[in-house]
């Protein structure tokens, strides 16, 4: 029994071996960003490799970056610009998704095969026709742009529709019979029963939104309206794209926020997997 | 508390017929149980009733009112499911405040925050706990009203589904096979406490179950449905004694009723090449069955019936014969004593309670005995 643990640890070591040097390939250019955001110009384009620096130039670099160009401004725009966009999206694809699992009426199928044929349709694809319509309207640089198109997330009304068809009928009619409404069973039976979908939708949206660079570029010009993504190419095109080391350090300021949420979204995404407790 | 009555329902699901024509009453505080094979259309009925299905035909009243427009939330009728469908995402006072809440509390007042600027609201709330409470002691789960779906046992959750139907005071119950997802002992436990519930409330009660001894149990009536019909509504004992016919007889009682088919030959049935003493009201050369409850069957060296051991199986004070009538099987429960010692291949008689014999014709109607004998 003692000798046990020992021997499952011996028998996992190889996969932990292969699964270490995976995850240490996609991390390498994460932490090539963060050892160059702490070393001086000089020293980055060193042939030599070292993560540490012999000079260490993190004040100086963090300084210029959160100087340079309005980079807090940027993180609160990215943040308000992922709640305004996940409200929506919620907002929308909950309703709708209930709608397409749970209730019967004509044209259902239709409705989701329209659904499943804006999955195959790229963003890029609208992208000028819908920045047409923004300039027509006199809403280019403004927070309407950059989050109206995507309110309403296709994606999203997939997601949830086959997470609440796995939720029992059964559910549905006790809330009828208790007296709530189609509206009310939504939001107060089926979404709080989908926590574990919710929350990676959640991760998938803000994440994307955080990061897109895309769209914000089309529709923004004043630099006070720009993303964080955006933002650090405002950054490098002030400062002639040469001072890397600062420019890492706007990388790292930039998407320190989405690992914190990620690590702490991963957290109740394992919680409500093993709490939803569905059966019965 | 009501009466329940339903007259003329149709329900078809996409051509197939589910129920035809089906018309029940229930008196006010009446306990119904509605039994059948899976497929029978039993659960159909009952979600109907609680407005849950649609029928395509045919009116529901409650009360004396007719509902057969109402949303389910209006026809004031609680239901218990077979899977419970408890709320997991609640604990279980919540589950059981719901149906109170959404009609005690003002929609501002249910919601998280909000709740605190309406006025009124607080006394509501502090009402809903008290019955809750009240609720969840008369079922015993008292203590477990902090606690959510998930971490409870299967028979607790089924109390605590019984208290979210309970808690309201609905004029009626409905239950779709509550029991089945239970183990044996709980199963009897539990069918005594739902009888007892239901003479303390009082609320009529509509029951479904293919399991016949909850029916026979539980029921003041039974109304037995086979294919989208009713085939007999009446008291348990008399179902069971005075069947209409042969389908209703071999759907209650366990073991099944035997049945021996015959044809009557100078006033008396012949089975099997045996003349045996009853005499059905029907001509000569009809043919009839004869069906024989097997604890009306008594093991006696002189009896009419001749038939071979096939097996044994002891039930403790009784055991059940199963034995092979030339090509008809027969079962008798006899006491375990008279059984003792039978081999499989040995030849025994029988003399049955003939009085007691229901008779049907080929075609599974009942028929009367021609002599007026005693019937029991």
């Amino acid at each position: 029994m003692n000798t046990a643990p020992t021997r499952s640890l011996l028998a996992d070591a190889p996969r932990l071996a292969v699964l270490s040097l995976a995850a240490l390939v996609v991390l390498a250019p994460y932490l090539f960003m963060l050892s160059a955001s702490v070393k001086p110009g000089g020293e980055i384009f060193q042939a030599s490799l070292n993560l540490w620096p012999r000079h260490f130039y993190g004040w100086e670099n963090y300084h210029k970056a959160l100087t340079a160009v309005p980079l807090l401004r940027f993180l609160l725009n990215g943040a308000i610009v992922c709640a305004i966009v996940l409200f929506f999206q919620l907002l929308f694809a909950v309703p709708c998704a209930y709608a397409l699992a749970k209730l019967r009426w004509p044209g259902r199928g239709l409705v989701f095969a329209l659904v499943l044929l804006g999955l195959l349709i790229p963003a890029h694809v609208p992208a000028l026709p819908l920045y047409v319509a923004f300039a027509k309207l006199g809403l280019l640089d403004s927070f309407t742009a950059l989050t109206a198109p995507f309110a309403i997330s296709v994606f999203a009304i997939f997601m949830f529709r086959q997470a609440f068809k796995a939720l029992p009928d059964e559910l549905i009619q006790a809330a009828r019979l208790d007296g709530m409404g189609e509206l009310a069973i939504v939001w107060r039976v089926i979404l709080p029963n989908a926590w574990p979908t919710a929350t990676a939708f959640a991760t998938f949206s803000v994440v994307a939104h955080w990061n897109d660079l895309f769209w914000p570029l089309i529709v923004i010009q004043r630099q006070s309206m720009a993303t964080p993504a955006l933002g650090v190419l405002f950054f490098r095109s002030q400062e002639g794209g040469n001072d890397i080391g600062a420019l890492m350090a706007a990388s790292v300021i930039t998407t320190l926020p989405m690992v914190a949420a990620f690590l702490l979204a991963q957290r109740r995404f394992i919680q409500g997997v093993a709490t939803a407790g569905l059966k019965g | 508390m009501a009466g329940i009555s339903i007259e003329g329902v149709r329900k078809s699901f996409g051509g197939a017929a589910i129920l035809h024509d089906i018309s029940l009453d229930l008196a006010q505080g009446e306990f119904l149980s509605l039994v059948g094979p899976s497929g029978c259309g039993k659960t159909t009925l009952l979600r109907i009733i609680a407005g849950l299905e649609q029928a395509d035909a045919g009116r529901v009243s409650i009360g004396g009112q007719d509902v057969t427009r109402l949303r389910p939330a209006d026809r004031d009728v609680a239901m218990v499911f077979q899977n419970y469908a408890l709320y997991p995402h609640l604990t279980v006072a919540q589950n059981m405040a719901v149906p109170l809440a959404m009609r005690r509390l003002s929609v501002l007042g249910r919601l998280p925050l909000l709740r605190h600027l309406s006025p009124g609201q607080a006394a509501a709330r502090r009402g809903i706990m008290d019955d809750v409470r009240q609720a969840a002691d008369m079922l015993a789960i008292g203590h477990l009203l902090d606690r959510r779906p998930g971490q409870l046992s299967g028979g607790q959750r089924q109390r605590v589904a019984l208290g979210r139907a309970v808690v309201r005071h609905p004029a009626a119950f409905l239950m779709d096979e509550p029991l089945s997802n239970l183990d044996a002992e709980l199963r009897a436990r539990t069918r005594k406490e739902i009888v007892q519930l239901h003479r303390r409330a009082g609320v009529t009660t509509v029951y479904v179950t293919h399991d016949q001894v909850e029916a026979m149990t539980m029921s003041d009536r039974v109304a037995l449905m086979q294919a989208g019909r009713i085939l007999q509504i009446g008291k348990p004992r008399t179902m069971y004694d005075d069947p209409a016919s042969l389908a209703v007889a071999q759907f209650l009682g366990s073991p099944r009723i035997n049945t021996l088919p015959g044809t009557v030959d100078e006033g008396r049935v012949v089975v099997e090449g045996l003349r045996l003493p009853v005499h059905p009201a029907a001509a000569d050369g009809t043919g009839v069955t004869v069906g024989l409850r097997p604890e009306t069957l008594r093991l006696t060296p002189a009896g009419p019936l001749f038939a071979a051991v096939e097996h044994l199986e002891s039930l403790g004070a009784d055991s059940l014969l199963h034995t092979r009538c030339g090509a008809t099987p027969l079962v008798a429960r006899v006491p375990a004593a008279a059984a003792d010692g039978l081999r499989p291949g040995e030849a025994v008689r029988f003399e049955a309670d003939w009085p007691a014999a229901l008779l049907f014709t080929a075609e599974g109607a009942r028929l009367a005995h021609a002599r007026a004998m005693a019937h029991v």
